[in-house]
């Protein structure tokens, strides 16, 4: 019986617990207490973790209002806000979305349009910045940081070899250099670029390099074109080129996993988020931060769509319970006042890059960041309304604007993954994505 | 003797291989948490290494561990004490008392396992939503619930089903009530049994991150949640989250520790005659 007894006490433990729960659960909350609760859902990164740090200064300066971080990993983040905000849950005051999501967010009414003071100054941030996060020209998103794709190299390794880099390199050039560097004897790779599947992960690479080899996803009539020669070629090259002179398993390696090779001075080469620079640059978190070159992303055939555009940016869900609030938030997170306090509290190098002409202007930040002139033009030359050669009916460098891009995407970028492992050919991989996408599109009453 | 000496020795050596293979990833995250970044990362991986605790201050700075362990203790506790009184009584009636459909109704409810959650989650969503039970505790207990109620009401049926029917049909006989027969009787006789079921029950909950993710934001957070806030699409991250992961895994392990005799005599109750 004495089982019999410890298992009382455990029954009456668990309603003890559960009572108590129940209760606090129904008690008010300090909203109701004078203050407005913002929540903010928000990505896991340097950055906002930056933000989140410094999130106690705005609430010092706006008493009235209190802050509640919802950090999720990206893909995790963006299915919940997309769940919320298209059911009406309510559930978030603030929401960090994407250069892609915001323009589709809006036309669908999800967004509140932004009507920032003026001493927020607009007009500093980033032209092409501003204008990948605005539908029919009204601002519904500010940047928190931006980024373009640049090319990143080994300046011990090149000068061993011989080799000298221009600011803007070519892709015939990179296999070249790669052939020479390749060293898999000492644990040295020519090249690493992303092999992971996903529409954000190995197609936002690949998607510039398309580009800038003359091909598009679709032509005016959003008919897919992925089993032209242009994109033959561009993946052709690709699959050549990491077959011959990439780390093993290269297609199961994201930005994280390339960010830890390079880190770790397993890569020559790699071309990726020029968000990158300042992490490979940190002793802290990079064994080679002193023996890092950087380049322009490389180009082919033309020179449109060769580096992507992307930012990370703030933006209000028409569901906010505490829109002006919310405002205030993200006037603040995204002012010349708040780099101005990060680059106080945790030096210039460390400010959100890519969103303000007042940041690359100051000179405080040129010295501390020498690859910030590259970024700048990467930035400024990415037009997400001309990202190929020929006309597009989309908007957007390595993704297309459209709600449907993320499932043709991660499809796609599977059918190249397994042609990396070899599963396939290049042909048959891109035949396949095409057959897939144009059903697809069909499916979706683009093309009948 | 020395064959009997040597099969012994063969299942020792492949229960010790079994035990480290499933402990092993437990193992290096344990390890991986008190690495630095760098080191984390590293090829070929690390054994020895100079341990730091800088995750674990980094993990404190940023996120209140306490709040979502105690959000994990009562929904998962909750839901437990709620699945068990919805289950007692039914597993009760279709093991002593079944009728033709008994056997479909058990085979229905475990079929609802097989639904994949995303495929309900705009319904249940907005269901939450207009009960306002989004980012509650009562709310991510009641889908707890509903979600472990098979595998509950199937594993007390079974606990149930192995007590022979002359002990109870006896208590009837002095003239026991059916509560009187469920609580003095039954209960005590299966009580390993619905003990090793509470404990799975537990675990189960403790685990679950797919509703715990989409229901929650702030006040209802469990540490699946937790978890979730330190795994980063860009930067280094594996030693933080494994920091994160050891934090959150480190109170269910314990009392898995604690409760495990109960758990193996519950699970084999009945399983040798």
């Amino acid at each position: 019986m004495r089982i019999f007894r410890s298992a009382k006490i455990i029954i009456v433990f668990i309603i003890g617990i559960f009572l108590v729960q129940s209760l606090h659960a129904c008690m008010p909350s300090s909203q109701a207490a004078g203050k407005t609760r913002l929540t903010i859902a928000t990505v896991n990164n340097g950055d906002m973790i930056i933000m989140q740090g410094l999130s106690s200064q705005f609430e010092e300066a706006n008493p009235d209002i209190e802050l509640r971080w919802v950090v999720l990993e990206e893909n995790v983040l963006r299915q919940r806000t997309t769940t919320d905000v298209a059911s009406q849950g309510g559930q978030f005051d603030v929401l960090t979305i994407g250069s892609y999501e915001t323009p589709i967010w809006a036309r669908r009414d999800w967004l509140r349009p932004l009507n920032l003071p003026a001493s927020y100054d607009v007009n500093d941030l980033l032209k092409p910045v501003r204008e990948g996060l605005s539908s029919d020209g009204q601002l519904y998103a500010v940047p928190f940081y931006a980024e373009s794709s640049m090319l990143y190299y080994r300046k011990d390794l090149f000068a061993n070899a011989g080799i000298t880099v221009p600011e803007q390199p070519t892709y015939s050039q990179v296999k070249e250099w790669a052939s020479k560097i390749h060293n898999p004897q000492n644990g040295v790779y020519g090249i690493c670029l992303r092999g992971k599947p996903g529409w954000g992960e190995n197609m936002a690479f690949l998607t510039t390099l398309v580009n800038t080899f003359g091909g598009q996803w679709f032509d005016m009539n959003w008919n897919p074109t992925l089993n032209t020669p242009a994109w033959e070629a561009a993946i052709g090259y690709y699959v050549d080129l990491m077959q011959n002179y990439g780390p093993p398993g290269a297609s199961s390696n994201g930005f994280n996993e390339n960010l830890a090779l390079f880190s770790t001075g397993k890569c020559g080469m790699w071309v990726d988020a020029t968000v990158a620079a300042g992490l490979i640059s940190n002793p802290k978190e990079s064994n080679v931060y002193d023996k890092v070159g950087f380049a322009r992303a490389p180009i082919e055939n033309y020179p449109n769509g060769s580096n992507w555009l992307w930012a990370w940016a703030l933006a209000i869900p028409k569901t906010s319970k505490s829109p002006e609030a919310a405002e205030r938030f993200i006037a603040w997170a995204t002012s010349k006042e708040y780099i101005q306090l990060v680059a106080n509290q945790n030096g210039w190098v460390a400010v959100p890059p890519g969103t303000r002409t007042s940041t690359y202007e100051n000179p405080n930040y040129q010295k501390a960041a020498p690859f910030a002139s590259i970024v700048l033009r990467s930035i400024q030359s990415a037009d997400i309304t001309q990202p190929a050669a020929q006309p597009t009916p989309y908007k957007g460098v390595q993704y297309v604007d459209i709600p449907e891009f993320q499932a043709i995407g991660a499809s796609v970028g599977q059918t190249i993954a397994a042609a990396l492992t070899g599963n396939t050919s290049v042909e048959q991989a891109l035949q396949q994505s095409q057959t897939s996408t144009e059903r697809f599109m069909r499916h979706t009453g683009y093309i009948r | 003797m020395a064959r009997k000496n040597s099969r012994q020795w063969l299942w020792a050596v492949l229960g010790w291989l079994v035990a480290i293979l499933l402990f092993f990833p437990i193992f290096w995250m344990f390890l991986t948490s008190f690495k630095t970044e760098v080191a984390a990362v590293a090829t070929p991986p690390q054994l020895f290494f100079r341990p730091t605790l800088e995750n674990y201050v980094a993990i404190q700075d940023r996120a209140n561990y306490f709040n979502y362990a105690l959000n994990s203790i009562a929904v998962s506790l909750g839901s437990t004490f709620l699945a068990l009184l919805l289950a007692i009584p039914a597993a009760y009636a279709m093991a002593f008392f079944p009728t033709k459909r008994t056997k479909g109704t058990l085979m229905w409810m475990l079929s609802t396992k097989m639904l994949p959650s995303v495929g309900v989650l705009v319904p249940v969503y907005i269901l939450c939503r207009e009960a306002g039970l989004l980012d509650s505790r009562i709310g991510l207990i009641i889908i707890y619930t509903l979600i472990n109620l098979p595998i509950v009401v199937w594993m007390i049926y079974s606990f149930f089903k192995e007590v022979p029917k002359e002990i109870l049909e006896a208590d009837r006989m002095d003239g026991a009530s059916t509560q009187q027969e469920l609580r003095h009787v039954l209960l005590p006789l299966a009580l390993p049994g619905i003990a090793s079921t509470a404990l799975l029950s537990i675990i189960l909950a403790w685990n679950e991150a797919f509703w715990s993710l989409n229901l929650t934001t702030f006040d209802a957070a469990p540490l699946t949640a937790f978890i979730a806030s330190f795994s980063s699409p860009q930067g280094l991250f594996w030693a933080k989250l494994s920091a994160a992961s050891t934090l959150a895994i480190a109170p269910i392990l314990i009392f898995g520790w604690l409760s495990q005799r109960q758990l193996v005599r519950g699970l084999t109750f009945g399983a040798v005659k």
